[in-house]
């Protein structure tokens, strides 16, 4: 709004948190507002993220590992089988 | 011939990558955990198509998201109840404004298309780069970076809308009612 640019604001810090959730301002009038929503975001991104990552491996996967290394690479027993393959994973798979 | 140890640790090591992956994709801990398994199975079986000293993470991640597609493709008419799940979680933890934030940006993140989902966590979370992430997804790198730019605009807007609604004045009065449907 150009009444609104031609305001003087205080330049006191806004609160984090009215930032992050565009209290009182849209997201899309204010860059800066706009770059700060963004940071949250990638913050936030990574939060969810990293908290999968930290668990670490399950047991399951450890134990399907070493059942690997017991049985013939590429061999298929049926214990360890995959289900076949479809089309998309054999035309994406580097060859 | 038997599994290399050094590839069976690459593939080891990639596993919390991975579930963090699979877990962002569908949203859900017990499929995702059957989704990496079922990457693991494939790439052991096609173990001697991957070139040793390429990128292994990369290579698994494609796997899994297309294993994720070729799913979802089937599961399509199944449209999980986001907001179902996400107002019983707002029902027992509503004072703490950390985890509301948290499942916030959780629900937010699941209303992304697939697409522009997997894009942005490839690239802001995986920590791919744009060439490596248009390889895993199959397209283009301008694609990637347009999806991821679409992502984060969509993510500000439902942000800044739903915070509006769910701090509002009577957030705890919606979530009870939300929970008891």
């Amino acid at each position: 709004m150009a009444g609104e640019e031609t305001m003087k604001e205080p330049k006191t810090p806004r609160r984090e948190e009215d930032v992050m959730y565009g209290r009182s301002q849209s997201a899309k009038s204010r860059p800066a507002l706009n770059r700060e929503i963004q940071a949250k975001i990638g913050q936030q991104l990574r939060a969810v993220y990293d908290g999968v990552v930290q668990q670490g491996v399950p047991d399951r996967f450890v134990d399907l590992l070493q059942r690997f290394d017991q049985a013939e690479v590429g061999q298929n027993s049926q214990e360890a089988a995959p289900a076949p393959v479809d089309d998309e994973i054999k035309r994406d798979s580097p060859t | 011939m038997t599994l290399d140890p050094s590839v069976r640790d690459a593939m080891l090591g990639a596993v919390p990558s991975l579930r963090a992956f699979a877990i962002s994709l569908s949203g859900n801990v017990d499929r995702a955990d059957d989704l990496v398994q079922e990457t693991l199975l494939r790439a052991w079986a096609n173990i001697a198509s991957f070139e040793p000293g390429t990128n292994m993470s990369a290579w698994l991640f494609t796997i899994l998201r297309n294993l994720f597609r070729s799913e979802y493709r089937k599961r399509r008419r199944e449209v999980p109840d986001n907001d179902g799940i996400y107002a019983e979680t707002m029902k027992t933890q509503p004072e703490q404004t950390s985890h509301v934030e948290f499942e916030e940006f959780r629900t937010a993140l699941a209303k992304l298309s697939t697409d522009q989902r997997e894009a942005l966590i490839l690239v802001g979370a995986s920590g791919f780069s744009y060439e490596e992430a248009a390889e895993i997804c199959g397209c283009a790198v301008g694609t990637i970076k347009s999806r991821v730019n679409r992502a984060r605009t969509r993510l500000a807007e439902l942000l800044a809308i739903e915070s509006v609604d769910d701090f509002g004045p009577d957030h705890e009065m919606r979530a009870v009612l939300g929970g008891g449907r």
